[in-house]
């Protein structure tokens, strides 16, 4: 039982890391970025061939996939993405699926079909008991990333100078402007953030859901039922969002496994049809 | 939409027109459409049976009965309706004279009603559900099925101390036939099923599965997985402590896949599976094949489905020198059957009955040779024949 209600909450939380960049630019920035998981998958590979080719440690591995793939996103952003802030939903979705194909045939091409593994240090492999319960050391050492990573970005949006323009910035860019706000910058920064945290995700998520270069279709419908269930609003949605969701989904396919695959689905329908704009909106929104 | 449907009329024009013009050549070619998955999640399948099969072309020379041999290969990225479509176009276009491939079971049997249709052999080279060869009179197998593999790790578990098992298989044709047919053979033999576990298709965690798993304490755990969740799955049952704990693994070979087998590292080690190739089985025609594929393929180590693909392309040499060069559909396929021979997996041959592919299966563990990690064979079960079918015909 508890050893359920771990793992459940260790996949929430692995759920939360890669949908919270998409949180940032669908929520904050108001652009729907399906691509959001072909940077994940860019963490990870940068992952598997640092740790697997080059021999770098694991914990560096981390933060350099995540500030490789910021400034990916952040080069894309200013070349690609920026055109797209003021055109119809309909066209950021397109463009976006489009990215996420050409990604696909690229880590295709460059990486090969197969599934990619990683090889974790020997003081994350393993298990250990604790009050009855099946401790996972992987999945302890995720629940522990996520718990500082939810801390800092709901610090860092509410809190800083950064939080508060790039707030101003979405909720209207011309007055912003008019206070001297860089909106530019600020947006060019956030969707790095965005694209660096998907990176993150994508590199400690590699162990549990694999890699291969289906990656972002595989798990597009997750990022967008976290983000959907969770509201867009703010970091703290997604967080319990993620953690209700994986939570539901290990104990669904445990208790019923014949059914238990249905279970994510049909929490995110009841929770939709309860409230339809997540468990968190913010009241006249965008 | 009329400035394209224009187009095509016009490539299909060309296309005639230069089919038109050398006729002489197309009668000495023997043409065979490979239809694979090249790109989608089913890319590395592909990629294997296109391998195996230039492989053999490489080894023998693109001559059988006279005729050259071509490979028209086809991308059908892992659905079914393109592959019935491209199976179509081979067919009508460009005259294909036998098709091939089929990296999973809907798509062959997508494709087996345009065989029948067309009386154009169809080589299944990788899918391995039972009832793909009744579909069309016209299918051949040189892959294998699932559960001519899961009846001999059965017959091995009882054999040696393991008396109550939990299965767990990827939830689709091909695991539904390893559940029911390690279960059947168990249970006759006096074992007894804890559990019938069945992951979703596209399941990325384990966690909850493998805990039912060691709540049930079972003797040992039998495994079906196609071969990608395959390896994530050793993974996880290292780390959740299922061999501490007493539980054995047991699976078809397609969980210890060979392109990927050295990857998974340490956690693979000691597991046991039943399947017809291995990189590793002792012999010189099998050195020879794999030596030759590594050196063609960037160091790619050649697993089961190279070894469908290389003896797909085998079965329709032989059955073209056998008929002498008369590619008529009917005689191609009374060719095939019956047909044997030594492959780099060991001996087969092609049941004439049901048109399946007969051949050792190899009871195999993982072990470290020379640094890599190889199924290295222990026990082989001879002349296996399609369970599900050999029953049906009793």
């Amino acid at each position: 039982m508890l050893t359920i209600l771990f793992d459940g909450i260790a996949y929430g939380m692995l759920l939360f890391i890669l949908a919270c960049g998409l949180t940032i630019t669908l929520g904050l920035m108001n652009f729907i970025n399906l691509a959001h998981g072909a940077f994940a998958m860019a963490g990870g590979y940068i992952t598997v061939v640092l740790l697997n080719r080059y021999g770098v440690s694991f914990y560096l591995c981390l933060p350099i996939a995540f500030f490789a793939v910021a400034a990916v996103g952040a080069l894309l952003e200013r070349t690609l993405y920026r055109h797209l802030y003021d055109a119809p939903h309909l066209d950021q979705v397109l463009f976006s699926v489009g990215l996420v194909f050409m990604a696909i045939a690229a880590a295709d091409y460059f990486m090969g079909g197969q599934q990619q593994l990683i090889n974790l240090p020997d003081e994350l492999r393993g298990r250990f008991e604790f009050m009855g319960a099946d401790i996972g050391r992987y999945r302890l050492f995720i629940i522990g990333c996520c718990a500082v990573l939810a801390i800092a970005l709901q610090l860092a949006l509410t809190r800083t100078r950064f939080g508060s323009q790039l707030r101003a910035a979405v909720d209207d860019g011309r007055v912003a402007r008019g206070l001297g706000i860089n909106v530019p910058l600020v947006f060019a920064l956030t969707f790095a953030l965005g694209s660096g945290l998907a990176g993150l995700g994508g590199a400690i998520g590699a162990e549990m859901l694999g890699l291969d270069p289906n990656f972002p279709l595989k798990f597009m419908i997750y990022f967008l039922i976290v983000v959907s269930v969770g509201g867009t609003s703010s970091i703290t949605g997604p967080f319990l969002a993620a953690l209700l969701l994986g939570i539901a989904d290990v104990a669904g396919k445990y208790y019923a496994p014949q059914v238990g695959a249905f279970v994510i689905y049909a929490v995110m329908v009841l929770v939709l049809i309860v409230r339809p704009h997540g468990l968190f909106s913010r009241e006249g929104g965008r | 939409m009329i400035g394209r449907r224009a187009l095509i009329g016009l490539a299909a024009g060309l296309a005639m027109t230069t089919s038109f013009t050398a006729p002489a050549i197309s009668q000495e070619t023997f043409k065979v459409g490979l239809i694979l998955p090249m790109t989608g999640p089913f890319a590395s399948t592909g990629r294997q049976v296109e391998a195996g099969a230039r492989a053999y072309m490489a080894a023998h020379g693109d001559t059988a009965a006279g005729k050259t041999v071509e490979l028209i290969v086809r991308d059908d990225a892992g659905t079914a309706d393109q592959t019935r479509r491209l199976a179509q176009e081979l067919v009508v276009n460009e005259e294909v004279d036998a098709l091939a491939g089929f990296g999973l079971t809907p798509l062959a049997l997508a494709a087996g009603s345009i065989a029948t249709q067309a009386k154009v052999p169809a080589v299944v080279m990788a899918a391995a559900t039972s009832v793909i060869t009744e579909e069309s009179e016209y299918f051949v197998r040189t892959s294998g099925t699932l559960p001519q593999s899961a009846v001999p790790v059965a017959t091995w578990a009882g054999e040696n101390d393991i008396q109550s098992v939990v299965t767990l298989v990827s939830d689709y044709g091909p695991g539904i036939d390893a559940e029911t047919w390690f279960t059947k053979e168990f249970t006759d033999n006096g074992g007894e099923i804890l559990e019938a576990v069945r992951v979703p298709l596209q399941n990325p965690d384990f966690a909850p599965f493998l805990q039912r798993v060691r709540d049930a304490e079972p003797d040992a755990v039998f495994v079906f997985l196609p071969s990608g969740a395959g390896s994530l799955f050793m993974r996880q049952f290292a780390n959740r402590g299922l061999g501490e704990a007493g539980i054995r693994l047991i699976a078809t070979g397609d969980v210890t896949d060979d392109d990927i087998l050295n990857e998974m590292g340490d956690p693979a080690l000691g597991a046991i599976t039943g399947h017809f190739y291995s990189a590793a089985h002792d012999s010189p025609e099998n050195e020879a094949f794999v030596s030759a594929f590594k050196e063609a393929n960037d160091g790619m180590r050649p697993n089961f489905m190279a070894i469908g693909g290389y003896d797909g392309m085998q079965a329709l040499y032989a059955a073209l020198e056998k008929t002498e060069g008369d590619t008529s559909g009917d005689a191609l396929m009374e060719a095939l059957k019956g047909l044997s021979w030594t492959s780099p997996r060991g001996p087969v041959s092609i049941d004439p009955e049901t048109r399946d592919i007969v051949q050792n299966i190899y009871m195999r563990e993982v072990k470290s040779v020379d640094g890599e990690l190889y199924n290295v064979e222990f026990e082989t079960y001879e002349a296996v024949k399609d369970p599900v079918k050999a029953q049906a015909a009793d």
